[in-house]
């Protein structure tokens, strides 16, 4: 997984609430057994008309090249636990998605693939919206997860929320499995315990 | 922590607390988990970084693999058609094979959709951890087990440990009261509930349902409505388990065998909430205001009672709002203020993890009654799984079935998320026992109406929406 610290970039506004996985990725691209390569769904229905043709989507605009930021509303990434929407997000370029809550399920799996999910109040997330409508130079904006913060090019920093450990994994680009790993006597001695409990578990 | 201990818990905190390896400082926990059920879509990913890394399966004893969201649901024997899908499931099969977990394979009876076969098989077993890399994996928690979905980093992070990464969840209570009124069913209560408190409204939290009409429901009816906790945001939902679970349970292959039973029976019977246990978030519903449920829109809060009229942007509550409902009622192709009961279908889906099961299909048979399906309807059933079939067929309901004029098939997803060949062409309208009516979700264009199996089956014989009380009683 790659580290996420300090990241400048265009940021991209995709206006509504419930983005749900389908859209992000939609089904027709999940029969890969792959994780990269899948940019080419990337909400594909929304970019592509019924005929293939594209639709001047929002993240295919010129003023959008680029971009590593996706600004969206409410609970984005809501339905499927499909790691395919994280995966293919981070396959068109982006690090970062600035919303107003996200699902659960979606947030986490941000987490495992170098994406940082931040959360912002209502207020905050409009004045980024509007900024990333300019398109552009103009929709440049500074996430620093060190410092917790996005910077805007209005001069505002809206600082933001992440556990510590999540933090920790993130900035140092650490892999999960094997940090539980070093852990291996801990878990042999929880089945142990456990399987004298409740030796049903085990046969 | 023993002072901890002493406070009232909930069924939730009492799960997690038996489950935690380690506790970090800043509250993330190592928690084991105790069965990891996988499907094709989300674990060649997961299986190819344990090849890389050189690591093996934890515990192939407690992991159970099978095909369901590719599988052809007719003609089985020609095998997949589509080239992905059919390398999608030959890759499961190699996985499983080279790591030593068990498969039910395209061909064996016990194959069906992972939430339905879990619960069959009695590897679904109160107060466990219970993942899938699936978000309806929340259906488990029907037998008071935590249940939940999980993405396919934490797929291999649970193959290669056994354990996942977890902070807890908040406890959220949703209480139906008093007695479900006839015609209501499980999907009604759920759809409901999602309808009060949105897709939003259980994010970061686990839900317990509880109350009168809960504990009256079946464990297939408590299947339903905890299999769609996600729908309303929440990563599980759970019952606690009583005689109904026991019951069920007893006898099915995977579940504690004689001598284990009495101790198994012991521990479960602890597992319920205490009274005075601390709720984060409460909601209470009456079940004798709620009538049979159908969705309008793309989003599963867009749901209504059947005798209900499609809304109004103009009664919005702020812009916001407006615009969704603009969008969904252009995207589904409907005018405000027209009766839900005037909305003609193309197609009906009966089946998925929320109602494929033996029960659902017995709703069915019983709406069905001798008529026939509306003309120019196609209306599909498909079996949770291949047990279920072989019920159904023993108890003749695939004659009433195919009598009325019903496509029988064999178990799957199918059109519940159409990656398989069954899926909605654009504009197509569709009645469905499925949990999701997203844009594009039963294929691109394609328009998704939830509801109950009944409801489904009315609208079947009918060909447009209607209130399966009426047709009962016609």
């Amino acid at each position: 997984m790659d580290k996420f610290t300090k990241l400048t970039a265009i940021a991209v506004p995709l206006e509504r609430d419930n983005v749900d996985t389908d859209m992000i990725i939609p089904k027709q691209f999940l029969t890969t057994i792959k994780r990269t390569g899948l940019s080419r769904g990337l909400f594909y229905e929304l970019r592509y008309d019924e005929n293939g043709k594209p639709t001047e989507f929002v993240l295919d605009k010129p003023e959008y090249k680029g971009a590593q930021i996706l600004v969206a509303g409410e609970n984005f990434g809501c339905g499927s636990s499909r790691e395919h929407a994280p995966w293919a997000l981070l396959d068109h370029g982006i690090r970062c998605v600035i919303a107003e809550s996200f699902a659960d399920i979606f947030y986490n799996n941000c987490f495992k693939n170098g994406i940082l999910p931040v959360k912002l109040p209502a207020e905050q997330l409009a004045a980024c919206m509007a900024i990333a409508k300019r398109g552009g130079e103009a929709a440049m904006m500074t996430v620093d997860l060190e410092s917790q913060t996005v910077a805007t090019p209005d001069g505002d920093s809206f600082p933001f929320e992440v556990e510590p450990f999540r933090k920790h994994c993130l900035l140092n680009g650490l892999d999960d499995i094997a940090l539980t790993l070093e852990d291996a006597d801990a878990i042999s001695a929880f089945e142990g315990k456990q399987r004298q409990a409740m030796p049903w578990l085990y046969s | 922590m023993t002072e901890t201990m002493s406070q009232p818990r909930t069924l939730f905190d009492k799960i997690w607390d038996n489950h935690v390896v380690e506790r970090r400082d800043d509250g993330t926990c190592l928690l084991y988990i105790d069965r990891h059920l996988v499907h094709e879509v989300t674990s060649p990913q997961a299986f190819e970084g344990l090849r890389m890394a050189g690591r093996k399966v934890r515990r192939p004893d407690a992991t159970l693999a099978v095909a369901d969201h590719n599988v052809p649901t007719a003609h089985r024997e020609k095998g997949i058609a589509e080239e992905d899908s059919r390398i999608q499931v030959e890759t499961l099969e190699k996985n499983c094979r080279e790591f030593g977990v068990e498969m039910y394979g395209m061909d064996d009876p016990r194959q069906g959709i992972v939430h339905i076969i879990g619960p069959e098989q009695g590897m679904t077993q109160p107060g466990m951890t219970i993942v899938c890399g699936d978000s309806h994996t929340s259906t488990h928690g029907a037998f008071g087990a935590l249940a939940f979905g999980i993405g396919t980093s934490e797929v291999e992070h649970v193959l290669a440990t056994q354990t996942l990464i977890q902070r807890p969840a908040k406890n959220m209570r949703v209480t139906v009261d008093g007695k479900r009124p006839i015609g209501t069913t499980a999907k009604d209560l759920i759809l409901a509930i999602i309808g009060k408190i949105g897709t939003a409204g259980g994010t970061g939290h686990v839900i317990e349902y509880a109350g009168e009409a809960i504990r009256e429901l079946s464990m297939a009816g408590r299947m339903t409505v905890c299999n769609m906790s996600i729908e309303a945001g929440a990563r599980a939902g759970m019952i606690a388990p009583d005689e109904t679970t026991f019951e069920y349970l007893k006898g099915r292959p995977m579940a504690p065998k004689a001598g284990n039973w009495e101790q198994a029976l012991e521990v479960w019977r602890g597992l319920p909430s205490d009274p005075g246990a601390h709720y984060d978030k409460e909601v209470t519903l009456h079940a004798s205001e709620i009538e049979p449920q159908v969705t309008w829109g793309t989003s599963p809060q867009d749901v209504l009672p059947v005798s209900g009229a499609i809304p109004n942007p103009a009664d919005a509550r702020d812009d916001g709002q407006r615009r969704a409902i603009e969008r969904a009622l252009e995207y589904m192709g409907l005018t405000p203020g027209a009766k839900l009961t005037d909305v003609k279908l193309d197609k009906v889906f009966i089946g998925s993890c929320t109602n494929g099961r033996i029960e659902d299909l017995r709703e069915v048979a019983k709406v069905v009654g001798g008529r026939h399906v509306a003309d120019g309807v196609h209306a599909m059933i498909v079996p949770g799984s291949g047990l279920v079939k072989e019920q159904a067929e023993e108890e003749g309901l695939d004659k009433v079935f195919v009598e009325a004029g019903f496509d029988w098939r064999d178990a799957g997803c199918s059109m519940c998320l159409a990656m398989n060949a069954d899926r909605l062409q654009p504009g197509e309208r569709c009645a469905s026992t499925s949990n999701r009516n997203f844009e594009g979700r039963q294929g691109r264009g394609g328009r998704t109406h939830l509801m109950s199996p009944a409801m489904a089956a009315a609208a079947a014989l009918t060909g447009h929406i209607t209130d399966v009380r009426e047709l009962a009683s016609s």
